[in-house]
Parts: structure tokens; sequence; C-alpha cells
């Protein structure tokens, strides 16, 4: 029998080799060296080893690192709001209210499809509708709501929340959906037939056991919006700053000591929010 | 049936806006894309054209388009592949407890959420540290394996949660080997699941971006080029580029969604071959 266990754990350990293989060399051996870069000097045109610590003195004596942070997680968040809504509403729609299993995937596909499309042309896509004499303004002019173009829609904090929850509102549908569908529909019965209404079902059943879903759908939106870069530059027109914004900076002149150090605070950031959200959640189980 | 109460029209009403949300913008630079020579980047219309699409093909400023289509092509399969063989046989390793699993479990969700921006720098300085040249096919190809491999699992993960192992039980118990069990009857389960993680394998490469950005080299992948157009291109060939790669991108899900359907139609059209003694 322990014979049989070790010929399992062998073919088992010979079966991950090339997932672990892959992980190893671009993920573990790039965090590795970015941890040992971020101690690294860096001159105008060369990076020397080192150990100090200048970088990161440097990084947390900035007034510009904390604003830049601060951006980040206001960025997270309000976007973490407006999906949240968005995803739940429309998970519901298709779990409870479309009775059909082919119109549920039919319109779950909808859903899903810009997904498999480029977020850049995504964005690109924007311009049209916000820009000076985009579709948004001359409509609200030509209703006489507004008199002149309203200059905030485009390459501004309005355009870049916009954009996050165009681009990341996918991700809170589909886990949510996921748990919604393995909802036992006689739990909803049973608590219509115990007299609650559909405000308090909504609230004592389907949202208690919604919220592993709601949860992986937020370690998504939470991790995709502290990770970026290009939205913020792009869609604020290099106007509002991000910590990917402030690494990807530092990595175009070619300093990437300092870009490091960045890079290493932002991800125990993220580890650390994730790490408080899993603990909410088990993962493998919710799959 | 019960009757449709008032919040299912009030949610019809929601879900139509939010699709509205969804398709608008992209529809929107799709008809743009036709704008007529003298028109810019937003409306009106100056007359229906073919000009920026012309101009897409002819003008050599732009840069190398069609190279670097190819090279995302070809890139898109090679991830595909790796993305569909590696996560099969994760999924089929982490059906059982192994020494590791849950250090390489986490690692999975570490690929997952770390900022790409962190695995461009990482993988680029690991390139260029140990001398090697940064190119497409091999650092920018490592790079998008962690991203496209992390979401191949999850999907394998939640197949084999739902997975009956009655059926390997059964196929063990009529004498196969563990080959022939994989072979005939767990592969043929799971196919149609395969067609999903090869459509994000492709995809995801397809559109990558932040993970290639300094792992690509020289030679630029598709959204590296047209990223580049954003900063100094601003005429409309932009969205004719847009709507090229949009369409593309629409054929490729198609066909993918097409291949599931078939297999999932034949599957159902054959039913039980019990007893019939295939």
């Amino acid at each position: 029998m322990k014979k049989l266990r070790n010929n399992f754990a062998v073919s088992s350990l010979l079966m991950v080799s090339p997932l672990a293989a892959v992980l190893l060399i671009f993920l573990v051996l790039p965090i590795v060296l970015i941890v040992v870069v971020s101690f690294w000097r860096a001159t105008e045109f060369s990076i020397i080893p080192a150990f100090e610590l200048d970088n990161y003195e440097f990084l947390f004596g900035s007034p510009v690192t904390y604003t830049v942070f601060f951006n980040t997680f206001k960025y997270a968040l309000i976007t973490w709001f407006f999906t949240v809504l968005l995803g739940f509403t429309i998970a519901y729609y298709l779990a409870f209210h479309i009775r059909t299993l082919t119109w549920q995937i039919a319109l779950f596909l909808l859903c899903t499809i810009p997904f498999w499309t480029s977020n850049i042309i995504r964005m690109i896509s924007w311009i049209p509708f916000l820009g000076r004499n985009g579709i948004a303004n001359s409509t609200l002019i030509s209703w006489g709501v507004i008199d002149e173009p309203i200059e905030w829609l485009l390459f501004s904090d309005f355009a870049v929340i916009l954009a996050f929850v165009h681009l990341y509102t996918l991700f809170m549908v589909v886990p949510i959906f996921n748990t919604m569908m393995r909802i036992d529909k006689s739990l909803i019965e049973a608590a219509r037939d115990a007299g609650a209404n559909g405000a308090q079902i909504l609230w004592n059943v389907i949202i208690p056991l919604t919220k592993p879903g709601i949860m992986i759908g937020t370690i998504f939106v939470v991790t995709l919006v502290m990770g970026d870069f290009i939205t913020v530059r792009f869609m604020s027109g290099s106007q509002s700053a991000n910590v990917g914004r402030l690494i990807s900076n530092d990595i175009a002149l070619l300093q990437y000591p300092s870009a490091s150090a960045t890079a290493i605070v932002l991800l125990l950031t993220v580890l650390i929010t994730i790490g408080i959200l899993l603990r909410f959640v088990d993962i493998r189980k919710e799959l | 049936m019960e009757p449709r109460t008032r919040s299912f029209y009030v949610l019809s009403a929601f879900f139509a806006l939010f699709i509205l949300f969804l398709y608008g913008p992209t529809i929107t630079i799709g008809i743009l894309s036709f704008q007529g020579e003298g028109g810019g980047l937003t409306f009106p219309m100056r007359g229906v054209s073919l000009y920026w699409f012309y101009d897409l093909f002819e003008q050599q400023a732009v840069g190398d388009i069609w190279g670097s289509f190819r090279r995302s092509f070809a890139l898109g399969l090679m991830v595909m592949v790796v993305t569909v063989v590696v996560s099969v046989m994760g999924g089929l390793a982490f059906r059982r407890k192994f020494p590791g699993s849950n250090i390489l479990f986490y690692l999975i969700i570490t690929s997952l959420v770390i900022p790409s921006i962190l695995i461009s720098l990482g993988v680029g300085l690991l390139f260029s540290q140990s001398g090697l040249n940064v190119h497409w096919s091999t650092s920018g190809f490592g790079s998008q394996l962690t991203w496209t491999l992390p979401f191949g699992l999850l999907i394998m993960f939640a197949v084999f949660n739902r997975f009956d192992t009655s059926y390997e039980e059964a196929a063990r118990d009529l004498g196969a080997t563990p080959w022939q069990t994989l072979h005939h009857v767990v592969l043929p389960i799971i196919a149609p699941s395969l067609i999903g993680v090869a459509l994000f394998g492709f995809t995801l490469s397809y559109d990558e971006f932040a993970r290639t950005l300094l792992t690509a080299g020289s030679y630029n992948t598709l959204p590296l080029e047209i990223y580049g157009m954003t900063t100094n291109v601003t005429s409309p060939v932009l969205y004719a580029l847009g709507t090229l790669t949009t369409v593309f991108s629409l054929i490729v899900i198609g066909t993918f969604l097409c291949i599931a359907m078939v297999m999932n139609r034949r599957r159902a059209l054959k039913g039980s071959d019990s007893g019939k003694g295939v």
C-alpha cells in the first residue's frame, strides 16, 4: 500500500513538473531577482550590484509614493464597488430570471465574448464616446443639458474608472454566476413558503450563499486594478498615476533598482490584500 | 410556469443596457473605421469609405503590422497548445495530494494575482542579467504562460471537481491500464472543457500586453504594436486596425464555440452505447 502511494506521488510529481518548471523560471526566479535588484544601485546607464536600502528610503521618503498608493487603492475601491453591483445584478438576472439552460448559456456567452477581445482596443473605443466632440458631449448639448462640452469625460479619473468597470465587470459576473447556479432552488422555495418576500430572499438566502463567488470576483478585480498601468495611463491622458505607472516610468528611464523596490512594495500590498480576502473563501472548493 | 414579475422586466432592461455598455464602444469604432477620407476620430462621418483600411495595408509608417500579427498568431498557438497540455496534466495530478501540492497551488494563485508588470520586469531582468536576448518566442512565451496556465488550471480544477470517478473505476475494473483509462475514458469526457482552455490560452495570449512589454524584444507582438500606435497615430487608421483585430478575435471565438457545440451535439446524438456491444 505504501509503495502504491509512493507510485502515485511520483507520477503526480512527473505530471506537474512542466507546470512547476514554468512557474519556477518565469515566476519565482523573476520575483527573487526583483527582490535582489531592489537593493542595487543605478547610475545613468547601468545598474550595479550592491546592498543598500537607498531605493526603499527614497520610495518611502517621497510624498509622491503615498499619493500614488492612495490613488491605487481609490481606483480599486471605486471599481470594486461598481463591478460588484453590476456583476451581482447581471449574474442574478441570468441565474434566477432566465429559465432555460440554453438561454442562460447564450446570454452568459454574450457577456463573456468581450473578455476574449483586446483590452487596448476596448479602451481606444471610448474615444469617440467621451472625446470633447464625442457622442456623449454632442448628445448632451443637443438635449440642452449643457451649453459647452464637458472637459472631464475623457482623460480623467472618471474615464479611468469607467474603463476599469467596462473591462473587468466580467470577472465579477463569471464567479458570481457560477456560485449562484449551484444554489439549490428548493432553498428559495422554502424561504418563500416560510413567508419571505423577494427582498428578504435576496438578502437572507441568495447573498449569503453567493459570498464565495463575490470574494473570487473581488480578488480578480482588486488585483487587476491594483496591478494596472496601461488603463490609467491611457484613459487619464497621463494626468493621473497609480503604482503601476510609477514602476513603468522608472523602467522607461532604465531605473531598474528603483522600479524593483516599488514593484516589491506593490507585490506585498497585493498579496496582503489577497491574503485577507482568502481568509473568507476556500477557492478550490468553490470552483 | 409562474407569471413574470415586474422585476423580470426591470432586470431585462438593465441587462440590455449592460450589453449596450459592453458592445457599444466597439461597435462605434467599427462604424467609424469606415470614416471618409477627411474624417476624424469622432462623428460626424464624412462619407463612407474603405480609405483607412487601405491606409493600414499601405502605410509603412505605422510599423510592421503584418509581421506583428503573424508573431502574435504564432505565439497564440504556441501558448494555446502548451496551456492545454500542461493544464490537463496539472489538473490530473492535483486530484490527489502530492508532496508540495499546497505550495504549487499557492504559486498558481500568485501567478494569477501578481501585477503583470512584475512578470515583465522580472523576466526582462532575468534574461538581461543572464546574458540572454529577450525574444517573443522565449521570454515572451514564458511570461504569457504565467497568465494563461492559472486560467487553464482553474478550469481543470472546476472540471475535475465535477468529474464522476466511477467511470474510471469501471474502466479499471474492466482491466484497462491507467493509460487506456485516460485515453478512452477521461480525455473524451473532459474534451469539451479542453476547447474552453484552448480558447482562453489563445485569446489571452493574442491580446496580452503587460506581460510582453519588456519581454518581447525587438520584434513586437500585435498588442504592443497597437499600443505604440495609440501614442503617435491620431487618425481613424487606429479604428480600422481595431476593427480588424476584433473581427479576427470574433472569428477565433466563433470557431471554438462551434467546435464545442458540434462536440456536444455529436455526443447527445450518440447517446449511450451500453448494451450495443461497441
